[in-house]
C-alpha cells in the first residue's frame, strides 16, 4: 500500500511541475531561453539584408525600379528573431503586434491560463489528499454518506460564476474583432491556391502578387531562386511577401480558388478561411514594422505544409512607395510617389508615429542597397508582377 | 412498463428450459455457430473487444509512423513508405500526399473501429445487459449484424490505399477536397466505410436503448441503474441522433463525387460550409459518445474501489443527460475559422462553455466518492484515478479553445490536437484500460497481473503526457496541424514527443505482455475479486458468467 501511495504521490508532483512550468513559464515568455537557429538567422540576416544575391551564378535581370525594394520587390526588412515567428523551445504564445492580438494575449496569459492551472491544481490537491487521508490504511471504514446539496449547489455555482468571468473578455474579444474596417482601410484580397496563395489590392491600382514557398538550396532548379537566412525560416519564407502599411486598418479578404485554406497569422491573433464561393472578411491594424510568418491552416491536399504566408509590414511612406514601384497607385492620388498617404480611418497619432518610423526606416535600409540588387533568380521577381499562375506546376 | 417488457426475455428463457433441461445454462454452439453466428451479448462484446484491440494496435502503429516522420524536420520517411506502398520511386507529392492518409486513417481508426468498438460494442455489450438483471440484448440477431458490418467497414477503409492513392482528406473530408479535391475510388471506400460503421452503431444504438427501456429486471427503476448503463443509454442516443446526419453528409459527398450533384460546390449553388455543419453536427455529440461510456466506468470502478456509494448519484446521471444535449447545440465552436458571423460565434462561445458545468459536477462527484472511502489502488482505481486528472487537464484547454477570439489563434494548430489527445488519448484510452482491468477477472474468469498492471499505467502515463505535453507548446508557438514537415523552430518539442510515443509503446508491450500472460496462467478470480465495493450483479455472476445468466431473474429492492 504504501508504495503505491508513493507512487501516486510522485505523479502528483509530476502534474504539479509540468503544470507549474506552463503556468508561470508562459507569460514570461519573450525572456525565456533563446533558441539557436532562429537568432543565428537573424545574425546573417542582419549582414546581408533582403538583397542579398542568391546564387552568384543566377542570369542578371532588372534591378526592381526602387532602390528601397529588395529583390522580391519588397522593401528590404531584416528579421526580428523574437517577433513574427516561431522560436525553438518556447512554451508560450507569440508576441503581438495587434491590438487586438495584445488583448487576446493578455486575455489568454492573465486569464485563461491562471484560472485552467488553479482548476487543476485545484482537482490535483484534491486527488492527492483523497488518496493520502483515505487510503484503507489512514481509514479502514468507509462512510456511507452520498448526498450533501449544499456542496452540490456550490461546485455547480462555482463553475458557472468562473465561466461568467471569463465570457466577459472573451465576448469583449470577439465584439473587437469584428469591428468592420473604417472606409480608408488598405483591402488585401488573399486568394487560396494549391499550394500558394495569390493576394490582390483592389484599391491600389489591382496590383497582384503571387507567393510560393522558397525552396532549399538542394532542391531547386540550376538558376531557380533558392531560399537564403534573408527570406526567413525554411518552410516559412516565401519568393513575394505581401506588404502591408503599420498603423493603418487593414481589411482583409480571403477566398479561394480550389479547396478550402486557411489564411494565418499567429503575430496578428489572425485565422481566417479561404473558402470557395465565399468572401470571408475581417480587419486589422498592425502597430510595429516587421516581417511576420504564417502557415495555411486548413488541410488543403499534399502541400499543405508548402504554402506559408509572409507578411512585411513597412511605415505608409514606404508602403506608397512599393505601391507605386508595382505599378500601382494609392487610391486618391495620381502621383504615386507620394509620401504621405492620408488614412481618414486611421488615429492620427498612429499615422504620425508611423511618418516618424518612416523617416527612420527609409534611411535605415539604405545603405544595404549599396549590394546590387540585380540577382532576382524567382521568375516572378524578375518579370515583376502581376504574376502568372506562379510555379504550382514544379 | 418493467413487468411487460420482461416477456420476451422470459419466453427466450422459458424456450431454452423446455428444450436443454434446467441445468444447461453453460451449453454453447460449436465454434463456427459461437463466434460467426452469435445471438450471445457475451460473445459478441469478446469479438467486438478483440476487434477494437487489433484496430487499435493498427491505428497505433499508423500513430508511430507519423511521430517517426515528425521526429525531425524535414521529410524523412514518407518517399520510401510512398514507395513501398505503390511500388517504385514516388514524386513528392505522392510522399506528401501519403502524410494525408496516415492522418486520416489514424483519425477514422480510433474513433470509429477502436474507441466505440471497445467502449460501446465491448464492455456496453459484455455489462449492459448483466447490470441490469437481463439474460441478453433486446435484438441478439441485431447484435451481431452490429459487429458483423464493422468487419466489412474496417476492410473497406484498410483497403482505401490499394486502390487508389489513399483517402487524405482527413477524418473531417471538408469538401471540397473530399469531392473534386481527389479523385479516384479511395476516398469513395472511405466514404463507404463510414456509412457501414455508422449503420452498424445506429442498430447498436437501437439495441441499447430498447434493452436498457424494456429489459431491466423487477425494481431495477432507471432512477437505480448504475452510471455505466446510465453512460450507454445516453450514448445510444446521441448516436442514434447524430449518425443518420453524418450518414447524410458522406452520402451528399458521394454524389457530389461521382453523380454530378452540387450540394457542396459553389459552381453549383452549394455551399462547402454546408458539409461542415453537417460533419460538426454529428462530430461534436461523436466525442461525447467516445467519452460518456469512459465516464460511466469510472463511476463504477471508483466506487467500488471506494467501498462506497457514488457521490451524488442522480446529479451524475443527469450531468451526462445534460452533456448529451448540450452537446447538440454547439457543434460550430470547430468551424470558428470559417468566417461565422460575430453573433454566432458569441452563441457557440457561451453555449460550449456551459458544457463545463456539468462536467465540472461528474468531476467533482467522484472525487466526493472516493472521500471518505476507504480506497485501495488495484490497477483499475490508478487507471481511474489517473482518468480524471487528465481528462480535467484535457477539459480545461477545451474551455480556453471555446472563446471563439482565442480560437483564432489556437484553431488548427497543434494546442487542439493537444487538447483533443488528452481527453481522448488519455481520457477515453485511460477509461478503457480501467474498465479492461476492472472487467478482465470477470469476462475471462482469471486475475491480470497487478505488477505488470501498475507498471503499464506508469510506463503509459509518463509516455503519453511526454508526447501531448508538448503539443501545447507547439500550438502555442503556433505550428498547424497535418504538417509532415515543420520549420525547424518546432524541432525540439517534437522530438520530446517523438520520446514520449516510444514510452507510450513501451507501455503498451507491457500491457499485451500481462494480457498474454494472464489469459494462459491468471490465477482464477472468484466471483467478485474486488470485495464488498463491487455491488453491481455482474459481480454475483461467476467468473466468467455462465453462457446465460439471469434464467431467474434477479429482483432488485
Amino acid at each position: 500500500m504504501p508504495k503505491r501511495m508513493k507512487a501516486i504521490v510522485i505523479a502528483a508532483g509530476l502534474g504539479c511541475a509540468a503544470l507549474s512550468g506552463a503556468a508561470f513559464a508562459t507569460p514570461a515568455a519573450p525572456p525565456a531561453p533563446k533558441a539557436a537557429p532562429a537568432p543565428q538567422a537573424a545574425a546573417e540576416g542582419a549582414g546581408v539584408s533582403n538583397t542579398a544575391p542568391t546564387s552568384a551564378a543566377a542570369p542578371a535581370t532588372a534591378a526592381p525600379t526602387s532602390p528601397l525594394l529588395a529583390q522580391d520587390g519588397a522593401p528590404a526588412t531584416t528579421i526580428d528573431p523574437n517577433v513574427g515567428l516561431p522560436i525553438d523551445g518556447r512554451i508560450g504564445l507569440q508576441p503581438q503586434v495587434t491590438k487586438n492580438g495584445v488583448f487576446a494575449h493578455w486575455m489568454h496569459n492573465d486569464v485563461l491560463l491562471p484560472v485552467i492551472t488553479a482548476i487543476c491544481v485545484l482537482v490535483l490537491l484534491l486527488l492527492v489528499w483523497v488518496v493520502f487521508r483515505y487510503r484503507r490504511a489512514a481509514n479502514p471504514v468507509p462512510s456511507k454518506t452520498s448526498h450533501n446539496t449544499l456542496v452540490e449547489v456550490l461546485w455547480t455555482l462555482g463553475p458557472v460564476v468562473v465561466l461568467v468571468l471569463i465570457a466577459i473578455p472573451s465576448i469583449g474579444l470577439l465584439q473587437a474583432q469584428f469591428k468592420p474596417a473604417p472606409a480608408g482601410a488598405v483591402t488585401l484580397k488573399a486568394i487560396g491556391n494549391q499550394w500558394y496563395w495569390t493576394y490582390q489590392y483592389p484599391d491600389h491600382g489591382g496590383i497582384e502578387i503571387t507567393a510560393n514557398m522558397l525552396k532549399e538550396k538542394d532542391q531547386v532548379a540550376p538558376g531557380e531562386r533558392a531560399r537564403t537566412d534573408a527570406d526567413g525560416p525554411r518552410l516559412l519564407a516565401v519568393d513575394n511577401r505581401i506588404v502591408l502599411p503599420v498603423g493603418v486598418p487593414i481589411r482583409l479578404i480571403t477566398t479561394s480558388n480550389d479547396v478550402i485554406h486557411s489564411w494565418a497569422i499567429p503575430a496578428f491573433w489572425m485565422k481566417l478561411d479561404a473558402v470557395p464561393g465565399r468572401l470571408n472578411e475581417t480587419s486589422f491594424t498592425i502597430d510595429k514594422p516587421g516581417l511576420y510568418f504564417g502557415q495555411c491552416s486548413e488541410l488543403c491536399g499534399a502541400r499543405h505544409a508548402f504554402m506559408p504566408i509572409a507578411v512585411q509590414a513597412v511605415p505608409p511612406a514606404q508602403f506608397a512607395a512599393w505601391v507605386a514601384a508595382k505599378g500601382g497607385q494609392m487610391p486618391g492620388t495620381k502621383a504615386p510617389s507620394a509620401a504621405v498617404i492620408p488614412q481618414p480611418g486611421a488615429e492620427g497619432s498612429a499615422v504620425e508615429a508611423a511618418q516618424a518610423n518612416a523617416a527612420e526606416a527609409v534611411t535605415g535600409p539604405a545603405d544595404n542597397m549599396a549590394v546590387p540588387a540585380q540577382s532576382p533568380t524567382s521568375a516572378q521577381g524578375a518579370t515583376g508582377n502581376p504574376a502568372g499562375p506562379g510555379n504550382a506546376g514544379q | 412498463m418493467t413487468d411487460t417488457a420482461l416477456h420476451p426475455g422470459s419466453a427466450f428463457v422459458g424456450h431454452e428450459d423446455h428444450h436443454h433441461a434446467h441445468h444447461d445454462a453453460d451449453h454453447k454452439p460449436g465454434f463456427f455457430a459461437r463466434w460467426f453466428l452469435s445471438t450471445n451479448h457475451k460473445d459478441i462484446g469478446t469479438l467486438y473487444l478483440i476487434f477494437a484491440i487489433v484496430a487499435g494496435i493498427i491505428g497505433g502503429a499508423i500513430s508511430g509512423l507519423m511521430r517517426a516522420e515528425l521526429r525531425e524536420p524535414g521529410i524523412q520517411y514518407l518517399g520510401i513508405w510512398a514507395g513501398m506502398l505503390h511500388g517504385g520511386a514516388q514524386s513528392l507529392d505522392q510522399s506528401l500526399h501519403l502524410w494525408n492518409v496516415l492522418i486520416t486513417a489514424h483519425g477514422l481508426i480510433m474513433v470509429f473501429f477502436m474507441v466505440m468498438p471497445a467502449m460501446i460494442g465491448g464492455f456496453g455489450n459484455w455489462f449492459v445487459p448483466i447490470m441490469i438483471g437481463a439474460p441478453d440484448m433486446a435484438f441478439p440477431r441485431m447484435n451481431n449484424v452490429s459487429f458483423w458490418l464493422l468487419i466489412p467497414a474496417f476492410t473497406l477503409l484498410l483497403a482505401s490505399p490499394f486502390f487508389g492513392s489513399g483517402a487524405g482528406v482527413g477524418w473531417t473530408a471538408y469538401a471540397p477536397l473530399s469531392t473534386f479535391g481527389e479523385p479516384g475510388p479511395s476516398v469513395d471506400m472511405a466514404i463507404l466505410s463510414l456509412h457501414l460503421a455508422g449503420a452498424s452503431s445506429i442498430l447498436g444504438a437501437i439495441n441499447f436503448i430498447t434493452t436498457i427501456f424494456n429489459m431491466r429486471a423487477p425494481g431495477m427503476t432507471l432512477h437505480k441503474m448504475p452510471l455505466f448503463v446510465w453512460s450507454v443509454l445516453v450514448t445510444a442516443f446521441l448516436l442514434l441522433l447524430s449518425l443518420p446526419v453524418l450518414a447524410a453528409a458522406i452520402t451528399m459527398l458521394l454524389t457530389d463525387r461521382n453523380f454530378g450533384t452540387t450540394f457542396f460546390d459553389p459552381a453549383g449553388g452549394g455551399d462547402p460550409i454546408l458539409y461542415q455543419h453537417l460533419f460538426w453536427f454529428f462530430g461534436h455529440p461523436e466525442v461525447y459518445i467516445m467519452i460518456l461510456p469512459g465516464f460511466g466506468i469510472v463511476s463504477q470502478i471508483i466506487a467500488t474501489f471506494s467501498r462506497k456509494p457514488v457521490f451524488g448519484y442522480l446529479g451524475m446521471a443527469y450531468a451526462m443527460v445534460a452533456i448529451g444535449v448540450v452537446g447538440f447545440v454547439v457543434w460550430a465552436h470547430h468551424m470558428f475559422a470559417t468566417g461565422l458571423s460575430v453573433n454566432t460565434k458569441m452563441y457557440f462561445t457561451a453555449a460550449t462553455m456551459i458544457i463545463a458545468v456539468p462536467t465540472g459536477i461528474k468531476i467533482f462527484s467522484w472525487i466526493a466518492t472516493m472521500w471518505g472511502g476507504s480506497l485501495t489502488f488495484k490497477t483499475p482505481m490508478v487507471w481511474a484515478i489517473g482518468f480524471i486528472f487528465m481528462f480535467t487537464v484535457g477539459g480545461v484547454t477545451g474551455v480556453v479553445l471555446a472563446n471563439g477570439g482565442i480560437d483564432d489563434y489556437m484553431h488548427d494548430t497543434y494546442y487542439v490536437v493537444a487538447h483533443f489527445h488528452y481527453v481522448l488519448s488519455l481520457g477515453a484510452v485511460f477509461a478503457l484500460f480501467a474498465g479492461f482491468y476492472y472487467w478482465f477477472p470477470k469476462m475471462s474468469g482469471k486475475m491480470y497481473n497487478e505488477i505488470l498492471g501498475q507498471l503499464h499505467f506508469w510506463v503509459f502515463f509518463i509516455g503519453v503526457n511526454l508526447l501531448f505535453f508538448p503539443m501545447h507548446f507547439l500550438g502555442l508557438q503556433g505550428m498547424p496541424r497535418r504538417y509532415p514537415d515543420y520549420p525547424d523552430a518546432f524541432a525540439l518539442w517534437n522530438k520530446v514527443a517523438t520520446h514520449g510515443y516510444e514510452i507510450m509503446a513501451a507501455g503498451m508491450a507491457i500491457f499485451f505482455i500481462n494480457l498474454i500472460w494472464s489469459l494462459i496462467a491468471g490465477k482464477p478470480a472468484g466471483d467478485n475479486p474486488w470485495g464488498e465495493g463491487a455491488t453491481t450483479l455482474e459481480w454475483t455472476l461467476s467468473s466468467p458468467p455462465p453462457y446465460h445468466q439471469f434464467e431467474t431473474l434477479p429482483r432488485i429492492d
